[in-house]
């Protein structure tokens, strides 16, 4: 076998590995999916009351892809949390030790964590549908709104792989990375318009990159009311191609980096 | 001329460590280590917690860099040739490395196939080695319920899937009951037995005793003795008389009457009541330390001469004791030392 396809067949051993654990340990999969229902169903009815859209827009369709996007970015923390496990409970030191790919549990590592990205979105979209949120597009569209997606949380997965292997403690890992993660969630389009934010926020806001994930996702879901006005800035104008600079940035930095870590990564 | 020796020789042993150096920030784990395994033969690494044992395994199976000297497992380079030396080799942790939410089969199995076996070999294999650890009833359970004695022969099945030349076992039985130390003790023997070769760490000189053919002790990053149980008793010296008194407070005395007879300070311990001293001759030593002894054979619970076993071999090259429990008479070091394998 060559060493791309060791590679890719390490990779696999290691996604499958993982998903075992998912089938094993429901509660994961069941946690993973009720929180975005409960923030759906917290955000459509007790804020959903006070925060007005503009152009007429149901609130229910203007949160949902807020809610798409805010969920795959906090579902990157499971990455890293689940590698400072595997460090600590000395797996990572075994498979150090075996002739596999160096980037094989990485790279199967953020693959099964797509996995599950693709179910909570399933569950996110059934739950909106109950709620209220429609699609106005074609499938083609819809489909790449969910791709779009489903590469930022990807990309998302490798910068939380690195920040897991440096950190070791997965507790640590929830924890430190909600301390970014909360903020760059909140200071975006994602649950309100940002129009009203302080000229800081704002600014913050129309170039963060999740804000880029939400307006595109509301752009090719058709969440958006016919005829309103262009938001402000080039990122939030062109949020597709946005979107994709950053997933290339953070894949460009963090699968090297993070490869790196793991190669160098003792567990003691 | 020198490098022609070395290379010759690195032909028919399958460990070679030479020179190895590590530190970790202040602590010197390693200063200087070096020794050689043949293959078939099972080398057992001795010292105290933190005398840097786990160290040189993680430098054997490249999953540390040393920072200086090398290290060679069957004629490859730990460092260049990485990947080779992983594929023939197993590794056994301190810590049983388990996936607990798969099952004993499923654990074999995903090792075996990132050791590349073929999936029908690696299952095979899998159902082979639970047989032959007495895990077959647990095959398809997940490792979350095993016990302690349990994951660890799941362990060392897993490291032995892919029939590795060399296994590296790292404080096999720490931490296990008597009874899974007996049983491991005997798996470990099978496996030499086919002819593996077996680095062991371990701090009880009894598992050594029992299954190294050869040791090497290392204390505080050095080797400060080599060579088979016996050569090692015969370096510590003939024969040792030890009495048990009632009460601790005749030891000084009888400490002072039998000095003269002793080859080197005898050792008085106040909890176990015992005196022992190195003592040279047979019966006749015996027969003039109870006469010294006249007035106080009263106290005496026990007396007898015996042949120095490993424990004593370990005290007498470090200073302390080699388990765990002894030296706690010297905290601070055992505190130090021990931070120098993290």
């Amino acid at each position: 076998m060559t060493a791309l396809a060791l590679t890719v067949s390490d990779s696999l051993t290691i996604t499958r590995r993982n998903l075992i654990k998912v089938k094993r340990v429901p509660d994961l999969i069941v946690f993973a999916t009720l929180s975005p229902i409960m923030f759906v169903l917290l955000f459509r009815y007790v804020f959903g009351s006070a925060i007005p859209v503009p152009g007429g827009l149901s609130y229910a369709e203007f949160l949902l892809p807020g809610i798409f996007a805010q969920t795959v970015v906090f579902g990157s923390t499971i990455t890293g949390a689940s590698l400072a496990e595997d460090l600590q409970k000395g797996l990572i030191d075994r498979f150090r030790s075996l002739p596999m790919a160096r980037s094989a549990v990485l790279i199967g590592r953020t693959l099964s964590d797509l996995c599950l990205n693709v179910l909570t979105i399933a569950v996110m979209m059934i739950t909106g549908l109950l709620v209220g949120w429609r699609i106005h597009t074609s499938i083609g569209e819809a489909i790449l709104g969910v791709l779009l997606l489903l590469s930022f949380a990807y990309a998302m997965s490798w910068v939380m792989a690195f920040v897991g292997l440096l950190v070791r403690t997965p507790e640590v890992v929830q924890n430190a990375s909600f301390i970014v993660i909360f903020p760059i969630t909140f200071i975006a389009n994602t649950f309100v318009p940002i129009d009203n934010f302080p000229a800081v926020l704002k600014t913050f806001a129309e170039w963060n990159p999740v804000s880029a994930v939400v307006q595109g996702a509301r752009t090719l879901f058709g969440n958006v009311v016919p005829g309103a006005p262009e938001p402000n800035g080039w990122a939030l104008q062109n949020p597709v191609l946005y979107v994709f600079i950053w997933v290339a940035i953070f894949l460009a930095v963090f699968v090297p980096l993070a490869v790196r870590t793991y190669q160098r990564t003792a567990s003691r | 001329m020198s490098q022609v020796g070395l290379s010759v020789q690195a032909m028919s042993e399958a460990i070679v460590v030479d020179g190895l150096m590590k530190r970790f920030g202040e602590n010197t784990a390693l200063d200087g280590v070096s020794f050689s395994v043949a293959e078939g033969e099972v080398l057992g690494l001795l010292g105290p917690n933190g005398a840097g044992k786990t160290t040189v395994v993680r430098i054997l199976t490249t999953l540390l860099l040393a920072d200086a000297g090398r290290a060679e497992v069957l004629g490859l380079d730990v460092v260049r040739e990485a990947d080779q030396v992983r594929g023939s080799i197993g590794l056994t942790g301190q810590y049983a490395a388990v996936d607990e939410y798969l099952t004993g089969f499923e654990n074999l199995e995903m090792v075996g196939r990132l050791y590349h076996l073929p999936k029908a070999e690696a299952r095979a294999r899998a159902g082979e080695l639970l047989d032959r650890f007495d895990l077959t009833d647990a095959a398809n359970r997940p490792a979350k319920g095993y016990s302690g004695g349990m994951r660890r022969r799941l362990d060392i099945a897993a490291s032995l899937i892919a029939r590795p030349r060399v296994l590296f076992l790292d404080e096999p039985t720490t931490g296990l009951d008597p009874r899974s130390r007996l049983a491991m003790w005997e798996f470990i023997a099978d496996l030499a037995d086919g002819g593996t070769t077996i680095l062991l760490t371990t701090q009880y000189l009894e598992e050594a005793d029992r299954l190294a053919d050869r040791m090497v002790v290392i204390d505080r990053g050095t080797v400060i003795a080599r060579g088979t149980a016996d050569e090692l008793k015969a370096q510590v010296g003939g024969q040792r008389l030890e009495l048990t008194v009632r009460s601790a407070e005749s030891l000084p005395a009888m400490v002072e009457l039998l000095r003269p007879l002793a080859l080197d300070e005898p050792q008085a311990d106040e909890q176990t009541r015992r005196l022992s001293l190195p003592v040279s001759g047979g019966a006749e030593v015996l027969a003039e330390a109870l006469k010294r002894l006249d007035g106080h054979v009263r106290e005496i619970v026990d007396v007898g001469l015996r042949r120095p076993d490993l424990d004593d071999v370990f005290l007498t090259l470090t200073g302390h004791a080699a388990e765990e429990a002894a030296p706690t008479d010297q905290p601070a070091d055992e505190a130090v030392a021990a931070g120098s394998t993290r």
